[in-house]
């Protein structure tokens, strides 16, 4: 379980928001709204700790992530607003290094993610030479390579195609059914079933 | 650990070949070298004693050089298309990553100044002696000249155009590495005893090996934040 307790952001000397608190359980999304530049993503980095928060703190099962950040890292799978993927390298390397790097325990094989984010025929060509949705199916493709409990999504739709969307829900919707969790940010409305979404909306 | 030392083992490899796919990043700083070091003599004089007395002087600051120029590419791709992202929520202690991210930095920067340094000696007219204290030098000093310069750049990492500040960040940190490196070969050439040299260089080096990837990571922590 997720729990961020009481969080102050703060960019520059811009007050983003403060005293926010909010709870994920185990087969819930968290959909996080908001017009651009409200701070999505700035809360979507302190929920996986890449930003320590101005006030307040995240809890992973009860523990502080500042506490033992290794734990919970082993239990987080990340997409961030960059994709995380080198331009030089194929799809297939990327996931492969992706795959060696993360300490949570694998998933699906390399190939099969391939197949499932639509890749398999473009898997030897570098990234480079993919077009902006492809590259972001590269970067959805890391979530079936684990099986980390929390997923952070930040846009994960963006740049991906109506059936590429259609694959994704169905992925968050597997991983919800598993009693997964999953944090993201969309424009979109997501479509899963049977399953909470916890909404939250962040304004000016 | 053995996801450490595999995950390791994969950023090495990963690294390796972004620079064999990229082979203009280890020819730069090589080139600049051999470029700096070439000009000297139409500056000075072609007087070779003269160039024989400071040919050690001007290889080292030309590999200092060097080096600095190289040391944007350290972190500066990995920051920016998030890879530094996964790398710090890998679970795995980012201080051994960047440890492998500096080996494969210094090995494509630091390696090739090493294989272009005899050359430029025989153009400056530098005895094989000399040659030989001057390699031994710059082994020692070029692994800790990419470790402190890690440090600047994993602190400069978040600011466009950091260079200037990167250069002012690193140059003084420099300084001990040149003077004791450069003496060093100077001693030898005297006829004195350079061990003293050496050791301080070594000294150097593993104080920069233990310390700068502690500092490392934790600016770019920073830098992440």
């Amino acid at each position: 379980m997720l729990k961020a307790h009481s969080i102050t952001c703060i960019k520059g000397d811009r007050l983003l928001f403060e005293d926010l608190c909010l709870q994920v359980q185990p087969g819930e999304v968290c959909q996080i709204h908001g017009s651009n530049g409200v701070g999505k993503t700035a809360l979507l980095r302190i929920l996986c700790g890449l930003t320590l928060p101005e006030g307040g703190e995240v809890f992973w099962n009860s523990t502080p992530i500042r506490k033992d950040p290794g734990n919970f890292q082993a239990d987080l799978t990340y997409v961030g607003h960059s994709n995380g993927i080198k331009m030089d390298l194929t799809p297939r390397e990327n996931l492969a290094f992706a795959l060696t790097l993360q300490s949570s325990s694998p998933g699906a094989s390399i190939d099969e993610a391939l197949e499932k984010v639509g890749l398999g025929m473009f898997q030897h060509l570098p990234c480079r030479v993919l077009s902006a949705g492809q590259r972001r199916r590269v970067a959805i493709a890391r979530l079936y390579l684990s099986r980390a409990p929390l997923w952070v999504l930040d846009e994960p739709l963006g740049a991906i195609d109506a059936e590429g969307v259609q694959s994704i829900e169905n992925a968050i919707q597997d991983h919800l059914n598993e009693d997964g969790m999953a944090i993201l940010t969309t424009h979109q409305p997501l479509s899963v079933k049977h399953t909470v979404i916890r909404a939250v909306h962040l304004d000016n | 650990m053995p996801g450490l030392s595999h995950a390791l083992l994969a950023l090495i490899r990963r690294d390796v070949r972004l620079v064999v796919r990229h082979p203009s990043e280890v020819a730069h700083p090589v080139m600049f070298f051999i470029i700096v070091v070439a000009v000297f003599p139409f500056g000075v004089g072609s007087d070779p004693a003269l160039l024989r007395e400071i040919a050690p002087g001007i290889i080292w600051v030309g590999a200092l050089l060097a080096t600095l120029l190289s040391l944007d590419a350290l972190f500066r791709s990995d920051f920016e298309d998030g890879t530094l992202e996964q790398l710090a929520l890998s679970g795995h202690p980012l201080t051994i990553l960047v440890l492998g991210k500096v080996f494969v930095h210094w090995c494509a920067t630091g390696l090739p100044l090493l294989i272009a340094t005899p050359l430029l000696g025989l153009f400056l007219g530098m005895t094989t002696e000399t040659q030989l204290t001057l390699l031994t030098a710059l082994v020692l000093g070029t692994p800790t000249l990419s470790l402190i310069g890690s440090v600047g750049t994993a602190l400069t990492v978040g600011i466009r155009r950091g260079g200037l500040l990167l250069t002012l960040l690193v140059l003084p940190l420099y300084v001990p590495v040149l003077i004791f490196g450069a003496s060093g070969v100077l001693a030898a050439n005297a006829g004195l005893p350079a061990a003293g040299h050496f050791y301080f260089l070594g000294a150097m080096m593993v104080l920069a090996l233990v310390l700068a990837p502690l500092a490392a990571s934790a600016a770019l922590r920073i830098s992440l934040n």
